[in-house]
């Protein structure tokens, strides 16, 4: 019996390691930054970290809820150039006000058509349809924008530059967007049902989950971060060459992972996502700092990547092997 | 007991699946505060029933009253609406919600009217009252996943309390419960009846069925074949019943004896919480089955013997020889071969043609030495050898997809597959399992073809019948540990069904 409780509480101990591997894993990035770099570890560089993130967070928010139905959005990247391409090319020097609600209408019907195929097409993967719409839209914006770069008007330049309170305008979107999908998540009837619906489709619609509804709205919703996500990021750099947002959807997989989301479904959610994504820009602006080889910038967010998703696979198999249904029921 | 109103009549239900009949003309009645249970061998329709009344299939003819009024659910919803609720064996909880979301997630109450907010205070409270209801003691907003199985059990009959169910339908709610959780789980069945509440109670427990139930009601192949108040019952009376008619001759004969020569020997094989200290020997030409009630450990233990799970402690051998590392691979080159009980999701590509599925386990002793190219040529020649041996229904064995073939041709395709290794040993996990009884008798006779040869064949069946009918000995297990071994000559059905609930038995009679 010795060796029985050792080993459960050996096993209790590697969930608790891989459940706050995150933090783990942030605290070791600031602890080896902070005594390489002097710079690293003050105030005005850590608003700039968040800054620098927040366009990814707020797309990755937006992905966290696809993934915990079990689905994937590769698209993001692409949704991103196209609002752009639009802001820059039609929308023009449309105040704020006008532009931003048809900023974000764009992402949700561009969302809406991933979602729409999702639900009809059930026999293909989302991953599938989301790469067909990652080109499909790719080229459309190259179409749009004749491949060169575009630019936008003041009126949205002039958001890059606005704080308030003494905090950037980009850092206000990203905890409004933020706070909305924490509560949608934890305290609205659909986000319980996201979660369950990605934890079992089946039981989710004996249990009368509107399934279909559910799914297509997580990819609306992922559409309209990932607006959103283009809206901050193009205020920050004024114009979009012809890979504006191109691989994006790497970096916002990966912090919505690495925050602790699971691939299958069913566990995680937006706290964790927030982490991961500043996480993911900590490294960078770490590698800066640093003055790191900018050839190994690529070399060292792909092992965090593949780190992330190595403990997601584990968390997963040890989930498994602890759900697995014993026969013989042992009387303690 | 059954002093309340009636609430449930069924009359003359009828339902069949692809023209077999599962129903046939049942009918009975359930009052209030009534708990009856319904008892029959795998395959009675003891399901078929539950899930018409469940709203989950449509009867073909015949009606049913609910409260005076006819009740037809067109789905899971209508059923809960009309207050009758359904605890399905495999539990419909949701392991990342508490306990509160869980119970409310197909109707969350909202907040301040109409704001899409869910009213935490108030399925708290709900639940709260719900748990105390079924004596659970967690607060109502933890996690379902860190409740035990049996708790979870309660937590979905709690769920059936919230929306006020008149009736609640328990489909063998105690095979993975603890005794002491079962003992929780009858304690608060008792309290529903004194609230009225009328129970049907599905399980292959007899000793639970007489001890929690006011009746019974006994199916066997569709029809209602006896019934009545549990003091008119025995489990032995209950036995003969379920089992009832004689077996004709629906098997084959086979004239070969079996060899002394161990083929698979099985020795202490232990995996906590799966099989404990399970010994017997395989001999040549001999089949040997393996009874059990569902959920006894019988498939788990096929798979343990293949290598695709694991085991603490015990020996396996084959021919005599020790395994050193027992994985599929070393149990296929030593003339191993398991057929799956799911032929359909693991022993068979459904998307490819019978040629790329029997080919899949040898592919390589069909590969050119020097090259590593497959001779499809060779490969198909025997492909079509092995098939026509099988009396495969088709000739078109290169682009005819496995997933356009009857249940009983697929799976000749899966025998077929493993007989191009020449293995000397089967693992058969309810080879017969939703074909029809032609094709079972073509199965049949290809295992006696095989012991002919001399191969030692394991045969895990549900249907008793078939094993009394095709196996030499027959073993018997009981959670997990083997309860009793059964040779030719005194076969008996009823024994042997005997053997295989008997600790149930003895936990009845020494419960009263």
């Amino acid at each position: 019996m010795e060796a029985k409780e050792q080993a459960a509480r050996r096993r209790r101990w590697t969930i608790l390691l891989l459940q706050s591997a995150p933090l783990i894993a942030f605290a070791l990035v600031l602890v080896v930054f902070a005594s390489l770099s002097d710079r690293f570890f003050t105030l005005s560089n850590f608003t700039n970290i968040v800054t620098q993130s927040s366009h990814i967070a707020i797309m990755a928010i937006g992905m966290t809820f696809v993934l915990l139905t079990a689905g994937i959005d590769l698209s993001v990247g692409a949704v991103m150039y196209v609002v752009v391409a639009v802001l820059a090319l039609v929308l023009g020097d449309l105040p704020v006000l006008m532009a931003f609600p048809l900023v974000a209408l764009l992402g949700l019907a561009l969302g809406a058509v991933n979602g729409f195929f999702v639900v009809q097409l059930r026999g293909l993967h989302p991953f599938i349809i989301t790469l067909s719409t990652l080109f499909i839209l790719r080229g459309l914006a190259l179409w749009m924008t004749d491949t060169r770069m575009v630019f936008v008007e003041e009126p949205i330049m002039a958001l890059g530059r606005t704080s308030y309170f003494g905090v950037p305008w980009a850092i206000w979107m990203f905890l409004a967007v933020f706070v909305s999908a924490w509560l949608v998540l934890r305290e609205t009837p659909f986000g319980r049902q996201v979660y369950a619906v990605g934890q079992d489709p089946v039981a989710a619609a004996k249990a009368g989950i509107n399934v279909p509804m559910v799914l297509f709205a997580v990819y609306c919703i992922c559409g309209l971060c990932a607006a959103l996500g283009g809206l901050v990021s193009i205020a920050q750099v004024a114009a979009a060459s012809s890979t504006f947002g191109f691989q994006k959807e790497f970096p916002v997989i990966a912090a919505a992972v690495l925050g602790g989301t699971s691939l299958f479904g069913g566990r995680g959610g937006v706290v964790g996502t927030v982490f991961g994504a500043i996480l993911i820009q900590t490294v960078e602006n770490g590698l800066v700092m640093t003055n790191a080889n900018p050839y190994i910038y690529p070399l060292v967010t792909a092992s965090i990547i593949f780190f992330a998703v190595l403990i997601d696979s584990q968390r997963s198999r040890i989930a498994e092997a602890m759900r697995r249904r014993s026969i013989r029921v042992e009387e303690g | 007991m059954s002093s309340g109103a009636e609430i449930l009549r069924v009359e003359g239900l009828s339902k069949s699946f692809f023209g077999v009949e599962v129903l046939h003309q049942v009918s009975f009645a359930l009052h209030q505060g009534e708990t009856i249970g319904l008892v029959g061998e795998n395959g009675s329709g003891k399901s078929t029933m539950m899930n018409i009344l469940g709203g989950i299939h449509k009867a073909d003819a015949g009606s049913i009253t609910l409260a005076g009024e006819a009740y037809v659910p067109g789905g899971p919803r209508d059923a809960q609406a009309a207050g009758l609720a359904f605890i399905h064996q495999e539990l419909n909880l949701f392991e990342n919600l508490s306990i509160e979301e869980n119970v409310f997630v197909s109707g969350f109450p909202r907040r301040w009217g109409r704001l899409p907010l869910i009213d935490r205070g108030r399925i708290s409270e709900r639940t709260r009252q719900l748990l105390d209801m079924v004596d659970v003691r967690y607060p109502p907003n933890t996690l379902v996943g860190r409740l035990s199985q049996g708790e979870r059990q309660l937590v979905e009959i709690a769920k059936a309390l919230s929306v006020d169910a008149r009736i609640i339908l328990f489909d063998e709610p105690t095979t993975s419960l603890t005794r002491r959780e079962t003992a929780k789980l009858f304690e608060i069945m008792e309290r529903l009846r004194v609230q009225g509440i009328a129970v049907i109670y599905v399980s292959h427990i007899l000793g639970d069925v007489l001890r929690v139930c006011d009746g019974v009601q006994v199916l066997r192949d569709g029809h209602l074949v006896g019934g009545g108040t549990r003091d008119e019952m025995t489990i032995e009376s209950l036995i003969s019943m379920m089992v009832g008619r004689q077996i004709e001759n629906l098997f084959p004969e086979r004239d070969t004896k079996p060899s002394v020569a161990p083929a698979l020997t099985v020795e202490g094989v232990t995996q906590p919480g799966v099989v404990k200290d399970v010994s017997f020997i395989l001999h040549e030409s001999e089949v040997l089955g393996l009874a059990g009630l569902m959920g006894a450990g019988r498939s788990e233990l096929a798979r343990i013997l293949f290598g695709l799970d694991p085991f603490e402690a015990g020996s396996i051998s084959v021919h005599g020889e020790v395994l050193e590392t027992v994985t599929p691979e070393t149990c296929m080159a030593r003339g191993m071969a398991f057929l799956t009980e799911d032929r359909r999701g693991e022993g068979l590509l459904m998307e490819a043609s019978i040629i790329d599925n029997a080919g899949l386990p040898s592919l390589q002793s069909y590969a050119n030495e020097r090259t590593g190219w497959i001779d499809r040529t060779k490969l198909a020649a025997d492909v079509a050898d092995v098939s026509r041996r099988l009396q495969v229904n088709t000739t078109d064995y290169g682009s005819m997809l496995v997933k356009n073939l009857s249940g009983g041709n697929q799976q000749k395709v899966v025998i077929g597959k493993w007989l191009l290794r020449h293995p000397k040993v089967f693992l058969l996990d309810e080879p017969t399992r939703g074909i029809d009884v032609g094709a079972k008798y073509e199965i049949y006779k290809i295992v006696n073809d095989l012991v002919a040869e001399g191969a030692a064949i394991l045969f895990i069946s549900s249907e008793m019948e078939e094993l009394i009918g095709m196996c030499d000995r027959i073993l018997v297990m009981n959670r997990g540990e083997i309860t009793g071994i059964h040779h030719r000559h005194e076969f008996d059905n009823e024994k042997i069904l005997e053997t295989a609930m008997r600790t149930s038995l003895d936990d009845f009679e020494r419960s009263h």
